[in-house]
């Protein structure tokens, strides 16, 4: 099972193995404007994937 | 990643800074930032009474926050806009601020736009010519009336709102995009007081928002997560977006714009600009402008006669 990032309502999947910011890159958001999430924690970007990891991303730019 | 402080599990990487930190040392350093920013641009002491605008958003209750943890006296003041939007985004900012005042034991001042003046921000922006489909410049107005009167009649010493360094590099992109040199001149991490207007204070603007939010996150604030339904398309969005871009081939991009030109100014860039004209109403009196107080609100503008929020209200019919 790869693993998956979420975004809104967007899902994306991604391969295990490589960070969270080449996963972020990959889907074509811009890291600046998430943070990565893992049940609710916090997690650092420079992190590995693992199998079956779900990472929430938040949204962290507001306008206006 | 290990954290410089601790050796435990990094959170967040701040690249801009070199700087990894685990889950109790990112909000440590975040709050001694805070009081390193508000020393070093001087913004207010201990023995004054603050007043922090907050919406219910991660920036303004982090910050009221942070200044509560620092031991400052800060009151806050919420402004109900009655925007819906399929969303009820107003009523659930107005529960979350009240919430977050009440965990802490806080005072706040709620102000409604609809009780006060008998519309809502919507509907004063489709009576106005302002409103053009979209409520951004009435809204914007309105709170920055409502802000200063609130602090002015409460004597407070500093109004203080939760701006973000990536809110702060916008405004200076669409500053520097049309060199409005009044505007340029005006932005600045604290703002002097002005007959009738209490000082201005923005204590987090070299934060970035990723970091405000990261903050929240770790300190478990409850904020309204939903934009509010009017912030799509907004020039501040489009800039944020931009000077991410940026940010991302080159870390530290983003601050460095903006600490430049605070820098600059220090060094008298705009010393000899004048106020372009534009909105006058948040005006400092600096560069010259002449400023008298609004014949209606009393609050200072630079406008002839009644200032742009009262020239507003009059067209609205109760
Ligand atoms: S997006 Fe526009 S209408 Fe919504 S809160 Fe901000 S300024 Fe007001
Ligand atoms: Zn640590
Ligand atoms: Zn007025």
């Amino acid at each position: 099972m790869p693993a998956k990032l979420i975004l809104r309502d967007q899902e994306y999947e991604v391969r295990e193995g490589m960070t969270i910011r080449h996963a972020i890159q990959k889907c074509g958001i811009n890291l600046q404007s998430v943070l990565a999430t893992r049940d609710g924690e916090l997690v650092s970007e420079e992190e590995f994937l693992k199998e079956g990891d779900v990472i929430k991303l938040v949204a962290v730019i507001s306008g206006g | 990643m290990r954290c410089r402080k601790c050796d435990h599990k990094a959170v967040i990487n701040m690249r801009q800074h070199k700087l990894a930190l685990c889950k109790e040392h990112f909000p440590q350093w975040v709050m001694e930032q805070t009081e390193r920013f508000i020393r070093k641009y001087r913004m207010f002491e201990r023995h004054e009474r603050l007043l922090v605008a907050v919406s219910g958003g991660k920036d303004s209750l982090s910050l009221w926050d942070i200044l509560w943890r620092l031991g400052y006296q800060a009151d806050g003041v919420y402004i109900g806009l009655g925007i819906d939007g399929g969303i009820s985004y107003s009523d659930t900012s107005q529960r979350l601020t009240e919430q977050f005042a009440a965990q802490r034991g806080l005072q706040l001042h709620v102000v409604d736009i609809q009780e006060e003046y008998g519309s809502t921000i919507p509907q004063i922006a489709n009576l106005t010519y302002r409103g053009q489909g979209k409520p951004c410049s009435v809204c914007g107005l309105t709170k920055r009336h409502v802000m200063n009167r609130v602090a002015h009649q409460g004597a407070y010493d500093v109004l203080v709102t939760g701006h973000n360094l990536d809110d702060e590099a916008a405004m200076l992109l669409g500053n520097t995009l049309t060199w409005n040199a009044g505007y340029l001149l005006r932005q600045a991490p604290v703002l002097p007081a002005l007959q009738g207007m209490a000082r201005k204070a923005k204590p987090l603007c070299r934060f970035y928002e990723r970091e405000m939010a990261a903050y929240a996150l770790v300190s478990g604030i409850e904020y309204i997560y939903d934009e509010c339904p009017h912030a799509a398309g907004t020039k501040s969005i489009y800039y944020k977006g931009l000077l991410n871009q940026l940010e991302e081939e080159r870390p530290g991009a983003k601050l460095s714009f903006y600490l430049s030109f605070l820098q600059a100014k220090e060094n008298g860039l705009f010393n000899e600009v004048f106020s372009t004209g534009g909105e006058a109403d948040d005006l400092t009196g600096a560069g010259g402008v002449a400023m008298h107080p609004c014949p209606t609100c009393g609050q200072p503008t630079t406008t002839p006669a009644e200032c742009a929020f009262c020239r507003m209200m009059a067209k609205v019919t109760r």
